[in-house]
Formats: C-alpha cells, sequence, structure tokens
C-alpha cells in the first residue's frame, strides 16, 4: 500500500512539474531564468526571423518573440511548411516550439538554444506592404525647393581676394 | 595673481577663427551628406521607397547646412591648432546629430536622442544600441549602421582629408585632433588615401569570405554578401553592430566566429603595420611593441576570464570556453563588442572575476592609428618599459647608464615626454571609465554592471552587460554619449573646444 502511495505521488509530482512549462514561456524568462530551464522542455512561441538555415539533415531557425530571438535547432523536415520568415518586407510565420532548453548547449558551442521536438504553425506571416508617408513626401519636396535656392545662391558667390 | 595673469593671457576667439571653423566644418557637413548617397542608391536597387525618402530628407538638411556654412564663412586661410582640433570635435557632434535624421525618421528609434545615441555608437565604432525591433529594419537603414562605423573608424575628418581638404598643413591638424597622431606616408592626405586603399580591400576581401559561409550556412546568397559586407565593416573597423539582434549569435557558426575573431584582430592593428605587412616588412609584427604587448594582454586577461568561467564551470568543454570566453574577450580587447552571448548573461551566467577580465581587455584595447578605442597598446607598453627602466634604475648601481628602447617601426630610445603623455591619456581613460561607472551607480545599476557598461562606453567597445537600453535614463543616454565621444577623439580636441568655449566667455 505504501509502494503504491509513492507511485501516485512521483506520478503527479511527474505530472505537474511536467506541466509547468506546457505555457509558453517568454524569451526575457528564459533567458534571464537559464538554469532553472536548462534541460527542461519548454514550450516557446514567436515570428521566425531571418534566414531559415538548413544544414545538412537539420536547419537553425530564429525566433523572437518580441524581446529577444532564440535559435532553434530542428530537424529540417519539420520546416518544411514555413513560408514566410520575418523581415523589412514580411511578417515571418508566426510558430510555437515545444523542445529542450540548453543554457549553454555542449553540441553548439555553448549557444543558448532549443532543439525542437515538434513545431505548430499558429498564424501564416504576410508581405508587409510599404505605405509612403504624404508627410515625408512633403517635407522632402519643400527640402530640395531650398537646397535648389542654396545651390543657385552658391553660384553667385564672389571670388575671395587672396591675402 | 597667477589667476590674473592667465585671465590677461587668454584672448577671445576672433570672427575670423569662427570662418575658419564653420568653412571646414561646413566641408565636413557636405561630404558627410554625400555619403548618403550609397544609403539613398542602395534602397533603391531593393525598392524601399520609405527609406530612401528618410535619407532624401536626411541629405538635404545636411547639405543645405554645409552649404550654408561654407558660403557664411568663405575664406581661403588654412587651419591652425587650435581651429584645427574644434573643427574635428565638433565634425562629429555634428554628424552624430545630422546622422541620426534618416535613423530617427524610420521609426525604429523612440525618441531622436536614441538615434542620436546609436548614430554616435556608429560613429565612434562602439556598438552599444537602442533600436528597436531590428530584426525588421529596412536594408537601406541596415547599411546606414554600419556604413557610419565604417566613416567612423577610418574617421570622419579622413572621409574629407581625402576628397575635400587641398592644403596639407591643415589637413595634418585635423587628422591629429582624431585621435592619428601617426603618418604612414610623408603626406597626411596621402596617408588617408592608403587608409582607404586598406579598408576597401580587406572589404571586398572580408565581404566574400563571410558572404560565402553565409552561403554554406544556408543563407541566401544576396543576404550572405550583404550580412557579409556588414559584419566585416563592423569588424574591421571594431565597431559592434550587427544586421539582427542576436548580433553574431544570429549565424550559429564556428567557423563565422573564427572569421569575426582574424578580422577583428586586423582591426585592432596599426595602419602602420599594416603597410609593413603590405610592403612585405613582415617580420615588423613579431618585433613591434604593440603586438607583443598585446599577444601579453590577450592572454593575461583570458587566464583571468577563463579561470572565473572555470569557477562555476558553465563551458566546460574546451571548444564551448572558446566560443563564449575567447570570443568575447577578443571582441573586447579588439574594442569590437560582438556578442554570442545575450547581455544579460554576462550578468546572471558569468562570475564577477569573468566579468572583471573582459574589463580589463577592453579597458586596454587595440593599437594607436587603428580602429580602435581605449588606452591602447603603445602607452601600455611604453608605461611597463619605464617601469622596467625604474626597476633597473633600483637594482643597478647608481653609476650605471640606463637605456631602456622600444621598437614601433623603427628602434625608439624611451624618453620621459613619451612616458609622461602615456601616462596622461591613460590617467584620463581612468577617470573616464569611473565617472560613467559613478553615474550608472546614481541610477541604481551595481558597482561591477555599471563599471562595464561604462568601460564599454568610453573605450568604444559595445559589450553590454543589459545597463544599455532603450528604457535606461536619459542623463545616462547623455553619459555614455559623452564617453564614446571623448574616448574615439582621446580628448585632446575636447579639451582645445572646452577651452575655446571658455576664451570666448573669458578671454580679452
Amino acid at each position: 500500500m505504501r509502494t503504491f502511495v509513492y507511485f501516485v505521488i512521483c506520478v503527479l509530482s511527474v505530472s505537474v512539474f511536467h506541466n509547468a512549462f506546457a505555457q509558453p514561456l517568454t524569451s526575457a524568462e528564459l533567458i534571464s531564468r537559464a538554469a532553472q530551464y536548462d534541460g527542461k522542455v519548454v514550450v516557446y512561441e514567436g515570428e521566425i526571423i531571418g534566414d531559415l538555415m538548413v544544414r545538412q539533415e537539420y536547419a537553425w531557425l530564429n525566433i523572437n518573440d518580441g524581446s529577444n530571438a532564440i535559435g532553434i535547432w530542428v530537424g529540417k523536415n519539420k520546416v518544411q511548411d514555413i513560408i514566410y520568415t520575418g523581415s523589412y518586407k514580411s511578417k515571418g510565420d508566426l510558430l510555437e516550439i515545444t523542445g529542450i532548453f540548453h543554457r549553454a548547449c555542449s553540441e553548439h558551442g555553448g549557444d543558448l538554444d532549443i532543439h525542437a521536438q515538434a513545431i505548430k504553425k499558429i498564424a501564416v506571416g504576410k508581405v508587409a506592404i510599404e505605405q509612403l508617408n504624404l508627410g515625408k513626401r512633403n517635407l522632402a519636396l519643400s527640402l530640395l525647393g531650398g537646397l535648389c535656392l542654396v545651390l543657385i545662391l552658391q553660384l553667385f558667390k564672389k571670388p575671395l581676394k587672396k591675402k | 595673481m597667477f589667476g590674473a595673469n592667465l585671465k590677461k593671457m587668454i584672448l577671445r576667439p576672433r570672427l575670423e577663427d569662427i570662418k575658419v571653423i564653420g568653412y571646414y566644418l561646413g566641408k565636413i557637413i557636405i561630404a558627410l551628406g554625400l555619403i548618403m548617397a550609397v544609403p539613398i542608391l542602395f534602397g533603391l536597387t531593393q525598392a524601399e521607397i520609405s527609406p530612401v525618402l528618410d535619407f532624401f530628407i536626411g541629405m538635404e538638411i545636411t547639405l543645405i547646412i554645409g552649404l550654408i556654412l561654407t558660403k557664411a564663412c568663405a575664406t581661403e586661410k588654412d587651419l591652425n591648432w587650435m581651429q584645427g582640433m574644434i573643427v574635428v570635435s565638433l565634425s562629429w557632434l555634428v554628424a552624430t546629430a545630422l546622422g541620426a535624421i534618416p535613423l530617427y525618421l524610420s521609426g525604429h528609434w523612440n525618441s531622436y536622442l536614441d538615434a542620436c545615441f546609436d548614430a554616435m555608437s556608429g560613429f565612434a565604432t562602439t556598438g552599444l544600441a537602442l533600436v528597436q525591433d531590428l530584426d525588421h529594419l529596412s536594408l537601406t537603414h541596415n547599411l546606414w549602421r554600419h556604413l557610419i562605423m565604417f566613416i567612423g573608424g577610418q574617421g570622419i575628418v579622413i572621409v574629407a582629408l581625402s576628397f575635400f581638404v587641398k592644403g596639407a598643413s591643415g589637413a595634418f591638424k585635423m587628422y591629429v585632433g582624431e585621435a592619428r597622431d601617426e603618418r604612414i606616408l610623408p603626406n597626411v592626405i596621402h596617408t588617408s588615401r592608403f587608409i582607404w586603399l586598406v579598408s576597401i580591400v580587406y572589404l571586398i576581401l572580408g565581404t566574400v569570405a563571410l558572404g560565402i559561409i553565409g552561403i554554406s550556412l544556408g543563407m541566401k546568397p544576396f543576404n550572405a554578401l550583404f550580412h557579409g559586407a556588414c559584419i566585416f565593416m563592423a569588424a574591421f573597423d571594431t565597431g559592434g553592430f550587427a544586421p539582427q539582434s542576436q548580433n553574431i549569435l544570429y549565424y550559429h557558426s564556428l567557423a563565422f566566429e573564427i572569421v569575426t575573431i582574424v578580422i577583428m584582430i586586423l582591426g585592432s592593428l596599426n595602419f602602420k603595420l599594416h603597410y609593413c605587412l603590405w610592403t612585405g616588412k613582415r617580420r615588423e609584427i613579431f618585433k613591434n611593441i604593440e603586438t607583443r604587448t598585446l599577444f601579453i594582454t590577450i592572454l593575461i586577461t583570458f587566464f583571468i576570464t577563463a579561470l572565473g568561467l572555470t569557477q562555476i564551470n558553465i563551458y566546460p568543454r574546451a571548444i564551448t570556453l572558446f566560443r563564449k570566453g575567447f570570443y568575447q574577450l577578443i571582441s573586447g580587447h579588439s574594442g569590437t563588442g560582438f556578442q554570442t552571448i545575450y547581455a544579460i548573461q554576462f550578468n546572471n551566467e558569468w562570475s564577477h572575476l569573468a566579468m572583471v577580465g573582459v574589463i580589463c581587455a577592453m579597458a586596454l584595447g587595440g593599437a594607436v592609428c587603428s580602429t580602435t578605442g581605449a588606452i591602447k597598446m603603445l602607452r601600455i607598453g611604453i608605461i611597463f618599459k619605464a617601469l622596467i627602466e625604474d626597476v633597473k634604475k633600483i637594482i643597478l648601481p647608481e653609476r650605471a647608464v640606463i637605456i631602456q628602447k622600444f621598437h614601433h617601426i623603427k628602434g625608439i630610445f624611451l624618453e620621459d615626454k613619451q612616458v609622461r603623455s602615456a601616462l596622461l591619456i591613460t590617467l584620463a581613460y581612468l577617470i573616464l571609465y569611473g565617472l560613467g561607472s559613478c553615474v550608472g551607480m546614481f541610477f541604481g545599476y551595481p558597482f561591477l554592471n555599471a563599471l562595464f557598461e561604462s568601460t564599454s562606453a568610453a573605450a568604444n567597445v559595445g559589450l553590454s552587460c543589459g545597463v544599455t537600453a532603450a528604457s535606461m535614463p536619459a542623463a545616462l543616454k547623455y553619459t555614455y554619449i559623452i564617453q564614446m565621444w571623448a574616448g574615439r577623439l582621446e580628448f585632446m580636441s575636447i579639451f582645445t573646444l572646452i577651452g575655446f568655449f571658455i576664451a570666448a566667455i573669458k578671454g580679452k
């Protein structure tokens, strides 16, 4: 009976412990409390930014949650449905990463990273449409007029007398 | 009595002084405006219309100010020492204010002060940044961030010297004012052009090398080359900006880190040494007091850092100790400021001893007449030689004649005036580091963090332990801007500017 009670307590504690990180963590929490999460399974979500860097059978993604970007090491077969990556011209796909967090990954030269076990696409990114700011355009045109005026005045510069 | 005599001796600046200063300042401003054509042309190729407009506005304002100054202050007089120094110190402030305009217009900086902070950080090749959402910043603005490092690294005035200034005498005064008191070639304008030649050749080689690595890492070819060019400019000019918010951690690559280490070290060498290497005098690198001192100080500071990291055993493997410990150390020592760890990790993960090792490395810097800031290796070498000389004087018989020599391009006898000059500049830097730390502590930051960030700003490094943020007090932002400015110009031209203002108020 005592063994059974211990077993139940153990199962409950593991389950509680496991669920403690089931909610997505922010990059600020992961970086500032790295020792606490080291080697644990974490859930992290954010926008994929920059390049999707395929390295043989794996790939590096960098996921930014608005505060910081964290590197994600993942099998390349899991990144095939990523369409957009974040840059000036596009908003990247929003991804949820479940994986093992490393405070100083021994496999990757001490990087703080996550080795992804699963990737879920939460939202598809989009192309960012650039809108011309009319205020800026008008300011640029006014200044161009001013610059032309100054240049015309330069033409009437008196030759300097050499002393 | 003495004070009264001194007051009589101070002469109020004449209108002619102001005209000469205004004229040369105007020329430098025009040069800066014309450089803004580079991001405009690049932005047009990338169809980034809004960023192009930001630079167009910036360029127009800059050119209007420059042209009005040269017109209003038109003169054919050459610069004297005082005027040359003032032109230099003012040109860095004006370049910061004008270079920040396109940055601020992008909307990625919370305030104009933040944009000025990043502009000064760029021009002074520091690398501390307050930019927001860097990962979505346009390529045009990103190019400008790195280009101002490239211009600042060579020297803003060097740009003007190379292309706009005719008189060699005035040119030399501005060249010295920009903390470059060594002439590589007999003519200072030829020296400026040689510095540009070296930088452009390395830029092409470095961009290609980093671009190829980037492609092999899985980056798109255009991105790889663009990042290669930006990272090269930041590494060779010991700046520290990077196109992505993760800095060098973005690339997750040992090869990339090794190549950037090589470029950072090249950037921290004296341009005179580059000239020797280019002209086949390769043995100079082993004999030069600066390279020897650099080698020794790297060993000592790395020993301290490694000891600190081993204490807490955060990087148990040699490769991780190299990629994290040695990389941040070289980045700090060369004055670059590239990071492969997050700023807050210095605080949370590194021991105090490891941080002290990096602070010492940052405080020492690279070679004189290079793109690095801080005390610099020639001064450290000279002080060490003087110390040895003094010890010998104590140990050896009184009648013994002690002559101390050092090798810096040629054999030089150690003289008291060299030692005094080295000690004065070293003292000025130590005071600057200390004052910045006091301001940081006044705003509630712990001593070590305040010292780390202050040293990083004043030595134009750019490593951060988390103090530098858009949310930090405005007074601290001003403090770091002044530290970056004073540290880059090595005080003399700034002291002259202060003297000029005192003379304007109190002079006869």
